[in-house]
C-alpha cells in the first residue's frame, strides 16, 4: 500500500538513496531542499510522511517540524533526520512534534521499518 | 621671634598699673603728711605741670613695655619653644636637638635637654634594637610567606565580609589589573575589579555551608578567569583563587567545536556510504545504471570524508587535552538562584517546585540565571513558576506561566534568545539546548543542562594562618568596617590618598594646568610604596621655562601623554573610598575643581592637609613647609618636586603628625578638621 512521502534535505547523495529506498518500498517520493520549499511541498505535494533533515539552510528542521504543528499538520508524519546525534537534540524534536528521530549514519533497513511503523500507526 | 601681642599687652598693663598704684600711694602718703600750705602748694605745682607729669608716666609705661617686650622675647618664647621641642623629642623625633644660644641660663637649660636627649636616643636605640630583633624573626616568616604569595603563578586575594582587600598577590595584580593599571590593593574593594553578584552569590552558598564555590568571571576587556571563593574561618572573609582560563576557554571551545565537526561532519558522508552500499546489497536487481549511480556516490562521499578528517584534526591538534569545568551545582540551588535572578527584575514573581530527588548539575550558575531571568523578562509572563528535573544525561530547567499570558509566540521569544551569541555560546559550553512547546500541562519552555557526571567532592579551604603583616597583607583590615561616619573615626584607622600635582604656573583660573599627578595611599597608618599612583598629563598648553626650573619636566616628556579629562577618571577611581590628604592642598584642589564641569570627575570626600595641620601640631614655630616639617618630624627628604616625592613626602610627615596630634587631644578625623579649620581662619586673620 503506497505512501506520499516527502524527503526534506539539501545533500544530493542521500536524497538520491532515500528517493530510491522510498520508491522500492512502494511509495510515492517528492524532495524539498530547504525549510520554505518543505513547507510549500507539503501544502501542494500534501504527504503522510516528511523524511525531514534538521540541519537546512534559511529554517532548520526544528522550526519546521513545530510550523507545520502550527498550521494544524496534525495527522502528518514527521521522521527527523540529523547528522548531530546530541542527545538534547533528540529531545528537543520530540518536544517540538516531531514523531521519530533517527541519527545518521542510519540503516537503511530500519529506516524503512520507521517508516512503515508510523505510517501503520495510523491505519 | 616675637611674643604674641595680647600676652604682651596683658603683662605690660598689670607692670604698669603697679607702678603706678607704688608711685600714686607713695605721693597720697607725703601729701597727707604735710600741713594745708605745702598741700596746696603741691597741688598747684602738679596742676601747671600737668604735661611734665603725663610725660613722666609715659616714659615710666615705655620703659617697662621695652623691658616687658625684652624679657618675653627673651625669656618666656624660647622656653616655651624649649618645651615644644623636648616634648617633639620624646613623642616624635629622638634625634630632634634644642638649639638655644642666648640667654646663658637657657642656653645651659637648652644644653642639658640635648644631653639628655642622646642618651634618651642611645637607650632607646638599644630598645629598638632588641624589639627589631625580635621582629625581624616575625618578618623571616613573614616575607617567606609572601615570597611564596608573590611566586605563585595562582591570583590569591583576601577579603574581609565587606568586600575589601586584605592580602593579594603579584598574579591577582596581573589578572585584574586592566590597560596596565591594577586597582587590586590593600584596602580597596574588590567589587571595583570583580562583578558585585558574582562574588555576592559565591558569598551566600559558602555562608550556606558550601566549603568552596567554582565560579567563572570576566575580568577587563577580553579575560576569563576561573574564580573558587572559600571562607576565612572565623572571620566572615573569604579567599579568593584565580586563574587565568581564557586561553583554557579557548581552547576547550576550539576542542569542542573539533568535536563537533567531527562527529557532525562525519555523519552525513556516512550516512550517504551506508545507505548506497546497503541499497546495492539489499536489492540486487537493481537496473546497471542505478548500481553505478550508488558506486559513483560511495566513491565520492568516501573523498569527502577523508577529506573532512584530515582537515579536523589538522585544525585541531594540540587542543584536545584541556577540559573547561563548569562547577557543579545541586538543581535546588540553580532554581533558587535563577528565582532570586527573575524577582531582582522586580517585575515579575517567581515560585519553584523543589525537585523531588537529588540533582546536580554542570553549570555556571550566576550566567545561567542571568541569562533564565532575561528570557523571562522577554517572555513578558507576571508570574512563571520554575522547577528541574532529570532528563537523561541532563537537567531540565523548565519554566511554566500559570496565569496563560504570554508576550507573543515563547517558540519565537526562546530561538531569537538562543541565537543571541552570548545566549548560544553559554549553552553550547552547557551542553545546553532551549525551546516552547506545549504538553498535557500546558505550554513551557524548557532549558537543557548537562548534569554532573559524579557527585562534587569540594576541597576544604586552607586558611592563611598569619599575624604579621608585609606590604601585600594586612589582616587588621578583618575588622574594619564600611567607610561612613568618617568624621567620628580615628585617624590612624582610616585609608588616605596622598597626592600632589606639579602644574604649568600658580594661577588656574588663569590658565595654568597640571602637568603630573603623584599620588599613594595609607593604609592602617602605613604608607603603601607598592601601590603608587605616578602620571604625566599633556597640558594642551606651553610650559613655562620658569616652572620647568622647579619640576625639571620639559614639554617634550608631556608629548603623547593623555590629557586630563582621561586622567582625573582613573585619579578619582585610585582615590576612591579614602581621605584626600596633601600639603598646602587647597592648590590642587582649585586645580581639580576647575576641571569638574567639564570631567564630570568629583573629589568629594572628606580632605586634610598638613600645611593646616602642622601648626596645629607644632603651633610655637613659624614655618610650616614641606622641607621645615620633614626635618622637625624627623622625615628623609628625597625626591622632591617631583609630583609623587612630593606626595610621599607629605604622607610621612602625616603620619608622624598623628601621635603629636593626639597628645592634644586630636584623635578622630572630624576633630583634625575642626582644627584644621580653626588653623585656616587664624591664617587668613594675619
Amino acid at each position: 500500500m503506497g505512501s506520499r512521502i516527502l524527503i526534506v534535505d539539501d545533500e544530493p547523495n542521500i536524497v538520491t538513496s532515500l528517493e530510491f529506498l522510498m520508491r522500492r518500498s512502494g511509495h510515492e517520493t517528492a524532495v524539498a531542499r530547504d525549510g520554505d520549499e518543505a513547507l510549500a511541498a507539503v501544502a501542494s505535494f500534501r504527504p503522510d510522511l516528511v523524511l525531514l533533515d534538521v540541519a537546512l539552510p534559511h529554517r532548520d528542521g526544528f522550526e519546521v517540524c513545530q510550523q507545520l504543528r502550527a498550521d494544524g499538520w496534525d495527522a502528518l508524519k514527521i521522521l527527523m533526520l540529523t547528522a548531530k546525534g546530541r542527545e538534547v537534540e533528540v529531545a528537543k524534536g520530540l518536544a517540538v512534534g516531531a514523531d521519530a528521530y533517527v541519527t545518521k549514519p542510519f540503516s537503511t533497513r530500519e529506516l524503512v521499518e520507521a517508516v512503515t511503523n508510523l505510517l501503520a500507526a495510523d491505519r | 621671634m616675637t611674643p604674641g601681642p595680647r600676652r604682651f599687652a596683658a603683662v605690660l598693663a598689670a607692670l604698669a598699673g603697679y607702678v603706678l598704684a607704688g608711685v600714686g600711694l607713695l605721693g597720697l602718703g607725703v601729701y597727707a603728711g604735710v600741713d594745708r600750705e605745702t598741700q596746696d602748694a603741691l597741688a598747684g605745682a602738679l596742676r601747671s605741670q600737668a604735661a611734665f607729669l603725663v610725660f613722666g608716666v609715659g616714659l615710666l609705661v615705655a620703659g617697662l613695655g621695652v623691658l616687658v617686650w625684652r624679657f618675653l622675647a627673651v625669656y618666656v618664647t624660647p622656653l616655651r619653644r624649649l618645651a615644644a621641642d623636648t616634648r617633639l623629642i620624646v613623642t616624635t623625633n629622638p634625634g630632634h636637638r634644642l638649639d638655644v644660644a642666648r640667654p646663658r641660663d637657657l642656653a645651659a637649660l637648652g644644653a642639658a635637654v640635648n644631653e639628655l636627649a642622646s642618651r634618651y636616643q642611645t637607650a632607646r636605640g638599644v630598645a629598638d634594637a632588641r624589639s627589631a630583633a625580635d621582629r625581624a624573626e616575625l618578618e623571616e616568616d613573614r616575607d617567606r610567606l609572601a615570597a611564596l604569595m608573590s611566586d605563585l603563578a595562582v591570583g590569591v586575594l583576601v577579603c574581609n565580609l565587606d568586600g575589601r582587600i586584605l592580602l593579594h598577590n603579584a598574579a591577582a595584580r596581573e589578572l585584574l589589573g586592566a590597560a596596565g593599571r591594577s586597582w587590586v590593593g590593600l584596602g580597596r574593594s574588590i567589587f571595583g575589579v570583580l562583578d558585585r553578584e558574582l562574588i555576592a552569590h559565591a558569598v551566600e552558598r559558602i555562608h550556606g555551608g558550601a566549603d568552596s564555590v567554582q565560579t567563572a568571571a570576566v575580568a577587563g576587556a577580553d579575560r576569563l578567569l576561573r574564580v573558587r571563593v572559600a571562607p576565612v574561618r572565623g572571620s566572615g572573609g573569604y579567599v579568593l583563587t584565580l586563574e587565568d582560563m581564557t586561553r583554557r576557554a579557548e581552547a576547550g571551545q576550539r576542542r569542542d567545536t573539533a568535536l563537533r565537526a567531527l562527529s557532525e561532519g562525519t555523519r552525513a558522508p556516512l550516512a550517504a556510504i551506508r545507505a548506497a552500499i546497503e541499497n546495492i546489497l539489499d536489492y540486487p536487481d537493481m537496473a546497471p545504471d542505478e548500481r553505478e549511480r550508488f558506486a559513483e556516490i560511495i566513491r565520492e562521499e568516501t573523498h569527502r570524508l577523508s577529506a573532512h578528517v584530515e582537515r579536523t584534526i589538522a585544525d585541531s591538534a594540540g587542543y584536545l587535552t584541556d577540559r573547561w569545568q563548569l562547577e557543579d551545582v545541586r538543581g535546588a540551588d540553580l532554581l533558587a538562584a535563577v528565582a532570586r535572578g527573575v524577582r531582582s527584575g522586580g517585575e515579575v514573581e517567581a515560585s519553584v517546585t523543589e525537585p523531588v530527588t537529588e540533582l546536580w548539575l554542570e553549570a555556571e550558575t550566576h550566567r545561567i540565571a542571568q541569562a533564565v531571568a532575561d528570557l523571562v523578562g522577554r517572555l513578558g509572563v507576571a508570574r512563571v513558576a520554575l522547577s528541574v528535573s532529570p532528563a537523561g544525561g541532563h537537567g531540565a530547567l523548565d519554566l511554566r506561566w500559570p496565569d496563560g499570558h504570554v508576550d507573543g509566540k515563547p517558540e519565537d521569544t526562546v530561538r531569537g534568545w538562543s541565537a543571541e551569541a552570548r545566549v548560544a555560546e553559554l549553552l553550547a559550553r552547557h551542553d545546553g539546548e532551549a525551546w516552547a512547546a506545549t504538553d498535557a500541562t500546558g505550554p513551557y519552555v524548557r532549558v537543557l543542562l548537562r548534569r554532573s557526571r559524579a557527585e562534587p567532592v569540594t576541597a576544604r579551604a586552607a586558611a592563611t594562618p598569619t599575624t604579621s603583616r608585609p606590604e601585600f597583607y594586612d589582616f587588621d583590615l578583618f575588622r574594619v568596617t564600611a567607610p561612613g561616619a568618617w568624621d567620628a573615626r580615628p585617624l590612624s584607622d582610616l585609608a588616605y590618598t596622598v597626592f600632589d600635582t606639579e602644574t604649568t604656573g600658580l594661577a588656574p583660573s588663569e590658565g595654568d594646568e597640571i602637568i603630573s599627578i603623584g599620588a599613594a595611599r595609607i593604609i592602617n597608618g602605613r604608607l603603601l610604596h607598592q601601590e603608587l599612583y605616578e602620571q604625566l598629563v599633556d597640558p594642551g598648553r606651553s610650559v613655562p621655562a620658569a616652572s620647568q626650573r622647579i619640576h625639571g619636566i620639559t614639554p617634550a616628556m608631556l608629548a603623547g601623554q593623555p590629557p586630563i579629562g582621561d586622567v582625573l577618571p582613573d585619579l578619582a577611581r585610585f582615590a576612591d573610598g579614602s581621605v584626600l590628604l596633601g600639603h598646602n592642598v587647597a592648590f590642587d584642589l582649585k586645580f581639580l575643581a576647575l576641571k569638574e564641569a567639564a570631567t564630570g570627575v568629583r573629589f568629594d570626600q572628606p580632605v586634610l592637609d598638613t600645611l593646616l595641620l602642622s601648626p596645629v601640631a607644632h603651633p610655637d614655630h613659624q614655618d610650616h613647609s614641606l622641607e621645615a616639617i620633614a626635618a622637625r618630624l624627623g622625615v628623609n627628604i628625597l625626591g622632591r618636586h617631583t609630583a609623587l616625592g612630593d606626595a610621599l613626602l607629605t604622607g610621612e610627615i602625616f603620619l608622624r603628625l598623628i601621635p603629636v596630634l593626639a597628645e592634644r587631644g586630636i584623635v578622630t578625623l572630624g576633630q583634625a578638621r575642626e582644627a584644621a579649620r580653626r588653623t585656616q581662619q587664624a591664617r587668613i586673620r594675619y
